[in-house]
């Protein structure tokens, strides 16, 4: 009887909802998401490219001419220039953000003019924010310098994107500038879901605005830090639009990331070593998203 | 007392400073949008001495800005509505029906969330699969990349739709598409608007894509068509700010409308409670 209802239950439960309805979502993503991400593994093995129609299988090669590269390219200080723009740019928006957040939380006059400005850079394409920023990080004419002259720090102007010791840095900048909204206002809504009751409390208490923070905001705040830090790791290991449009990986290959490395790759028709460069972003990103997963999932069955 | 108001005081100068910080380069490039050439070519944020509306014309004739707006407006539009429709079956039947296979279906597709894009396969298989350089190819493609985020955010949300609602439906004798399209499909309204907006502005905003796939530049999209018009104009300031003006202007317009959806589906997934 028990395995009658059951069966019955498990038809009922298919027929209404049939697996088909995950069939085009699955087609697109099967096709052209997982399936390139997996040839890309087999073709890092190969000397793919523009320049012969055989494609040669050629084992780690291509590894070896990433990893153990003395001439040439320098993949790993590529490699190297992702990762400290992941690792830069996420502390830099956590912390801001959470400052900023903080500041328009409560207490500011016209707190959503304010919070609206401070989110409008995310809404505008990469690509016209490294062209807004092009001209005002421009040495002769850019808005920056001028005004750094007007305030009588001329000093201090610099050649932002042409120095090879400024360019990342500004490129950063850029970026922080563009993202910090986001963080911000996913930020927002993390202390607003905080209880006002422990601040009522606290204040009985008479505790300071620093032991509030460090007892209170802080540890009801660590799960939706713990979001925007991933965010931001994910998003900084796939950067290239901020590279590609305010300096290209220039000057020299200063700037460049491994994004902009497999565009060059595309272009010259090296795809082998293209794809090999894409396999250890997928690697690498493969690995941070399960735990990414495993924290997003968990976080739904806490609340 | 008086501590509280100077530390006030403290706060609202600080947070305009910051206000000011992002807001002044959006209003540098509507300002030198209106000057002339000569004018702009310092790129100061000093107001124009005349108004030059004309730059917006020049634009539009030079720029060909016409075929990029419908190129950007056909990418946008047909990826959302695809998307929407395919990723709002598979969220529901995922959610509705937990199989072991299902909750498998979830993980992997949510896994795309963090996975990197191989543009160089990628290019195989819209080679093989004759999509490279097609507004098609395209479109699909955009579609294709915000499947885990939709999933994600949808599939949240059905789970606030009762189930008791499929069994009425089921009673009255519909098989599952009349009872997915004509009645779960107008309870997900809040959901479908909030993604199809995000994803409106990501579509929108995407040049990467284009980069790789499209190599005539009648099928680009306004992105890629500003980058390109600042490569032929770069001397003429005025006018590449009012080409970014116009390719700016639809996502500030949704922006301004849709403030509410935005900030509701950008934190989605991120904060709960």
């Amino acid at each position: 009887m028990e395995y009658m209802k059951i069966m019955k239950n498990n038809s009922y439960q298919s027929k209404t909802y049939p697996f088909y309805f995950l069939v085009g979502a699955l087609v697109l993503y099967l096709m052209l998401f997982v399936i390139p991400g997996v040839m890309g593994i087999y073709y890092s093995f190969t000397d793919w490219n523009s320049y012969s129609d055989k494609i040669n299988f050629i084992g780690l090669q291509n590894f070896k001419t990433i990893f153990f590269s003395t001439t040439g390219d320098r993949y790993m200080f590529y490699i190297f220039n992702t990762l400290k723009f992941t690792v830069v740019t996420t502390i830099l928006k956590t912390a801001l953000a959470l400052m900023l957040a903080l500041l328009v939380n409560e207490g500011i006059k016209f707190k959503n003019l304010h919070r609206a400005i401070i989110f409008m850079p995310a809404i505008l394409s990469m690509l016209v924010t490294g062209l807004i920023f092009k001209s005002i990080l421009n040495p002769e004419t850019g808005l920056l310098n001028e005004f750094l002259k007007a305030i009588h720090l001329g000093g201090l102007a610099q050649q932002w994107l042409v120095d090879l010791k400024l360019a990342f840095g500004s490129i950063m900048a850029v970026d922080i500038w563009k993202g910090l909204g986001y963080i911000m206002t996913i930020m927002l809504s993390g202390l607003q879901s905080i209880d006002k009751s422990y601040y009522e409390a606290a204040d009985i208490d008479g505790g300071n605005y620093f032991k509030k923070f460090r007892y209170i905001t802080y540890p009801l705040m660590l799960p939706t830090i713990a979001v925007t830090l991933v965010l931001n790791l994910l998003y900084g290991l796939k950067v290239f639009d901020a590279v590609y449009v305010l300096t290209n990986g220039g000057p020299g290959d200063a700037t460049d990331v491994m994004y902009t490395v497999i565009f060059r790759q595309f272009s010259n028709g090296m795809y082998g070593l293209g794809t090999t460069m894409s396999t250890i972003l997928f690697v690498i990103m493969v690995f941070v998203g399960f735990f990414v997963i495993k924290l997003l999932n968990k976080e739904e069955v806490d609340m | 007392m008086k501590k509280k108001t100077f530390l006030n005081v403290i706060k609202n100068s600080v947070t305009c400073l910051i206000s000011l910080v992002m807001f002044v380069p959006i209003l540098l490039i509507f300002i030198n949008s209106l000057k002339d050439k000569y004018e702009s070519s310092s790129m100061s944020i000093s107001l124009p001495k005349s108004i030059h509306l004309e730059n917006y014309a020049t634009v539009i004739n030079e720029g060909k800005l016409i075929e990029s707006f419908s190129n950007s407006m056909m990418y946008s539009v047909v990826s959302i509505i695809l998307g929407i429709i395919v990723t709002t079956m598979a969220a529901y039947v995922i959610s509705r029906n937990k199989t072991k296979l299902n909750k498998f279906m979830y993980f992997f597709i949510v896994l795309g969330l963090a996975m990197p894009i191989n543009f160089v396969t990628l290019m195989k298989v819209m080679q093989f699969t004759h999509l490279l350089n097609t507004r098609l190819g395209i479109c699909l493609l955009y579609a294709a990349v915000k499947i885990p985020f939709s999933v994600f955010v949808i599939y949240g949300f059905i789970g606030t739709i009762p189930k008791d609602i499929d069994e009425a439906g089921i009673i009255d004798g519909s098989g599952p598409l009349t009872l997915f399209f004509k009645i779960i499909m107008p309870l997900l309204k809040p959901v479908i608007v909030t993604v199809g907006i995000l994803n409106f502005l990501d579509a929108w905003n995407e040049f990467v894509l284009p980069l790789y796939f499209l190599n005539s530049t009648s099928k680009w999209p306004m992105t890629l068509a500003v980058y390109n018009f600042f490569g032929q104009f770069a001397s003429s300031w005025n006018l590449v700010c009012a080409d970014i003006v116009l390719t700016s202007l639809p996502v500030i317009i949704i922006y301004l409308i849709g403030q509410k959806y935005i900030v509701a589906g950008m934190t989605s997934g991120s904060v709960k409670g």
